[in-house]
């Protein structure tokens, strides 16, 4: 067992270090649609996730509890609700959204967009709020100390949208079910992963979950590195 | 010409208390206005409201005689806080801060900057991460970046609460210098009476939300016509 799993290590090597064109085009569409999902959430769930930082308004708890419990939603269950919205029958349907790269995107926002909104609106909550009086104290708009206090939450808010990031790129349940695993098309990291392993192809699995895993921790690394600087 | 400040029938009401309770006081341009009090007396309130940082209940700030709204009170008054507050950035930016937010071209940002570090004897320190300097360091990059925007109005809160005695009377010496100049109206609050006497022009017992007495360091220590004055300056007033 260990022989065989050692050799389909060694196999996995091989087709990364090769530059195998399979496992370079699955890794080039994960972090595309990733990416897209991550943009996407980002342009509704930043600015939202820094109104709920900074402003107080009736019903703000109710807000945060709603995206707080959304975090641990499950991805096959949103590939569900997503699947009948984008499928023929679905309200939809006339966007040709199923079995497309901008379909998984789409539906990977939806689903990190919670992180994005709870984790950065901490980072501002956190952020020490006499500095709001600092910026005011010294002639700052409220347009500017809003954005002085977002500058002060910034590696906060980063660490929010590489966690999104990687909960998009890890993810399988939407991929799946709004991608299809269509060969070419919408095949990602985590479907490719699913299907070789299915099929017996555990050395290309491998390779897949070694660019997936070093991904998601380069990223990472690289963030942290940048914010010990 | 330095500018002169009034608080007139100041009233400020937090749900159920009272924190200023009809509070009038005259600041005379150029000199320092030391209000003193116990802890909860209204200090940290009245210097809010001049600041423009909070609005008051009732009353109005008055700067050479023209009411003040809150925007406009923050234009020329600035706030230094009693703790530290600090940009997670350098000392520099922390320092210009004010000058951006006002448009300042880059070359008088630099020169101001400048000035104002060598004045709080941080010459040097520019591209120093500012978090990363001691409790007196910040504080005198506090005071570096309210005299780098030049207000008309410098309030400080308690500026050498957290200091040791070394950096406190750095701290003074630069309060003095400023008031020597006499081109800024100060008003600090402090707990240390011999600090309100060593730095101020002028003293005002604040308690419980009322000002009680507001004389000259003189006449404050050593006839004040307030009894509950007279006990606080002798260190018998019980909370």
């Amino acid at each position: 067992m260990f022989e065989t799993l050692l050799e389909a290590f060694r196999q996995a090597l091989g087709l990364i270090l090769s530059g195998d064109p399979e496992v370079l085009a699955v890794t080039l569409r994960s972090l595309y649609i990733s990416g897209l999902a991550t943009l996407f959430s980002c342009m509704w769930g930043l600015p939202l996730a820094v109104a709920i930082g900074l402003a107080s308004f009736l019903g703000k708890r109710i807000v945060r509890g709603f995206f707080n419990a959304l975090l641990g939603i499950p991805t096959v269950a949103l590939g569900l609700i997503l699947y009948l919205l984008f499928s023929k029958s679905g309200p939809l349907s006339i966007f040709q959204l199923l079995y497309t790269p901008l379909g998984i995107s789409l539906g990977q926002s939806v689903l990190i967009t919670p992180i994005v909104v709870s984790f950065a609106a901490s980072a501002v909550e956190a952020t020490d709020v006499e500095l709001k009086d600092l910026a005011r104290t010294l002639g700052a708009s409220d347009l500017q100390t809003s954005i002085t206090m977002v500058r002060e939450a910034i590696w906060g808010i980063v660490l929010a949208v590489i966690g999104s990031f990687n909960r998009g790129i890890a993810e399988l349940g939407i991929a799946m079910m709004i991608g299809g695993n269509i060969r070419y098309v919408t095949r990602v990291l985590t479907t490719s992963i699913a299907l070789e392993t299915a099929r017996g192809e555990i050395a290309f699995s491998i390779a897949l979950a070694i660019i997936l895993m070093t991904i998601v921790f380069a990223i990472t690394g690289v963030i942290n590195l940048l914010r010990r600087e | 010409m330095a500018r002169s400040a009034k608080a007139e029938d100041l009233t400020k009401v937090y749900g159920e208390r009272k924190a200023l309770d009809n509070i009038s006081l005259d600041i005379e341009g150029g000199k320092i206005l030391a209000l003193v009090g116990l802890n909860g007396s209204g200090k940290t309130t009245l210097l809010r409201i001049i600041a423009g940082l909070e609005e008051p209940t009732r009353g109005s700030i008055l700067v050479d005689s023209t009411k003040m709204a809150s925007h406009e009170l923050r234009k020329i008054a600035t706030l230094i806080f009693q703790r530290t507050a600090i940009f997670n950035t350098s000392v520099f930016e922390n320092v210009a801060f004010g000058l951006r937010i006002r448009n300042l071209a880059k070359s008088e940002i630099e020169k101001r900057v400048s000035e104002a570090l060598s004045a709080v004897g941080l010459a040097g320190f520019a591209r120093r991460k500012a978090k990363r300097l001691s409790g007196g360091e910040q504080q005198r990059v506090a005071l570096a970046r309210a005299f780098a925007v030049n207000s008309d109005i410098l309030l400080l809160d308690e500026p050498t609460a957290n200091l040791d005695p070394a950096n406190s009377m750095a701290v003074e010496g630069i309060i003095n210098r400023l008031r020597d100049e006499r081109t800024h109206t100060m008003v600090l609050s402090t707990h240390n009476l011999h600090q309100a006497r060593r730095l101020s022009d002028r003293i005002a017992h604040i308690h419980y939300g009322r000002i009680l007495e507001a004389a000259k360091p003189d006449q404050f220590f050593k006839n004040p016509s307030n009894e509950i004055t007279q006990k606080f300056v002798n260190g018998e007033l019980q909370f």
